[in-house]
């Protein structure tokens, strides 16, 4: 927001942002300061498209888009910024060309790069204020942290199935993310959109709080949701607003911080961003040929411990069902001296399971490696991706 | 007394509903207490963000006949 008063609007530009000439609390002032504002935003998935997009018909003067992902078929449902015949094309770019599309005056700057410890501050520094529109852990306590570190307010948004979450984070005037959440959760209890699932307008609900959010602290009208948790829940239509505050023992905004620089936190914390890198033995392990030589020749029992939907969608042939969530109570079902194959999507669940049940006695079971995901890619290619 | 219990996000998953209304002897519980009764003696999971009247609080807050208690998981997905 420098230089405010130096941005002149051109006649064009008057009668392209006339409705916000007319409101009060916008008006040619806060017009100029929104063409003078800058805004990161993390993520240019199913949050970050409504946020670019509204932001860029808004007319803010400059838009940072953080993403590394080529756009897929899967991610069209709800990321509406990505047109079909854009698939296989870098997020970033394709955002680029629909931003230009909704108002030539933006400029925009793209990182095609992970956000990590190493390049944040130097890519947050000259914005005004960062939207996080991540879709995982470690990229959102980064994002908090520079936010927290540089002093920038942090405009929050969050989404699963149906349910939502958007706040401001600002530790001049509130709590920051880690107040509420100090540390990355263990992995079960947080899935993402790519296991749980997400109805496609929940992104564009959420990201618009977000994208109205940022506009309303870069022209200084209204509240801002400083120290109020919003969330909404989609499937009965209800939004509840939670009072948080500052944690005094919070390790980043609290009075004796004990963070003081960023940190990627999926080194610390056990996350495990691939599957690939879930690694145990390998005698624990199936490769997809070898599991299909077996199911040609000797007695195997193939279980997918993925979700019932994404059995529906498609399973491997004469696979029981047994969703890891329910194998603890369903253990009973399987035969210990039988030998067993499980399979999630890319081996992660897999892993899991097998885990279990090696604790559980069963010393004859072993994961498909990489899933059902491997599978298709080697062994039986009409599966389709999901 | 009487304390309603709601779960958000992957906690309703976990938990199979989305509300609960406990009954709990005597004049105040900890949420961490309510926590262990509504789940049947499960620890409450780290990282779990916890409201009493939707108001953030930690898990030692004494909760009284008629408040409401809201246990929110983190939500990742963008």
């Amino acid at each position: 927001m420098n230089d405010k008063s130096m941005v002149g609007l051109s006649h064009e530009e008057i009668q392209r942002y006339s409705r916000h000439l007319l409101l009060p609390e916008v008006g040619l002032e806060g017009q100029k300061k929104l063409k003078s504002a800058s805004v990161l935003i993390i993520g240019a998935g199913g949050l970050g498209s409504p946020i670019a997009m509204y932001l860029a018909a808004a007319g803010i003067g400059r838009i940072g888009l953080v993403d590394m992902d080529v756009v897929e078929e899967s991610n069209l449902q709800r990321q509406i910024i990505h047109d079909s015949d854009r698939t296989g094309e870098l997020k970033t770019e394709s955002a680029r060309r629909s931003i230009a599309r909704i108002n030539p005056f933006v400029q925009v700057d793209t990182y095609c790069e992970k956000f990590t410890a190493e390049n944040a501050l130097n890519i947050a520094r000259d914005y005004d204020i960062i939207i996080d529109g991540a879709d995982n852990f470690p990229t959102r306590y980064l994002v908090n942290d520079v936010c927290v570190i540089l002093g920038k307010p942090n405009v929050y948004g969050s989404i699963l199935r149906f349910e939502g979450q958007a706040s401001v984070f600002s530790a001049k005037h509130g709590p920051c993310y880690r107040c509420l959440y100090p540390e990355p959760p263990p992995e079960d209890l947080a899935p993402n959109c790519a296991e749980g699932g997400v109805i496609g307008v929940l992104p564009g609900m959420i990201g618009t709080i977000q994208a109205n959010e940022a506009i309303k602290i870069i022209i200084g009208k209204g509240t801002p949701l400083y120290n109020r948790l919003l969330v909404l829940d989609a499937l009965d239509m209800r939004f509840r607003e939670m009072k948080i505050s500052k944690n005094p023992d919070c390790s980043l905004c609290g009075n004796t911080p004990t963070i003081t620089a960023l940190i990627d936190s999926q080194y610390y914390c056990g996350i495990t961003p691939k599957s690939g890198e879930y690694r145990m033995d390998r005698n624990e392990f199936i490769s997809p040929y070898e599991l299909a030589e077996k199911l040609d020749n000797d007695d195997v029992l193939l279980v997918d411990v993925r979700s019932p939907e994404e059995h529906a969608i498609f399973a491997i042939e004469n696979s029981i069902s047994i969703p890891l969530q329910e194998l603890t109570a369903r253990v009973g079902e399987l035969n210990k001296q039988r030998d067993i194959v499980i399979y999630c999507k890319s081996g992660i669940r897999g892993a899991k399971a097998v885990e279990f049940l090696n604790a559980e006695g069963f010393a004859r079971v072993r994961n498909l490696d990489g899933g059902i995901a491997a599978w298709a890619k080697e062994v039986d290619r009409e599966i389709p991706g999901y | 007394m009487n304390i309603k219990v709601r779960y958000f996000a992957s906690m309703r998953d976990r938990m199979g509903r989305a509300e609960d209304t406990v009954s709990v002897d005597g004049d105040t519980i900890t949420v961490t207490d309510l926590w262990k009764k509504a789940s049947g003696g499960q620890d409450l999971p780290a990282s779990t963000l916890i409201a009493v009247n939707m108001e953030y609080t930690d898990s030692a807050h004494a909760v009284k006949n008629g408040d409401e208690v809201a246990f929110f998981p983190p939500v990742t997905g963008g």
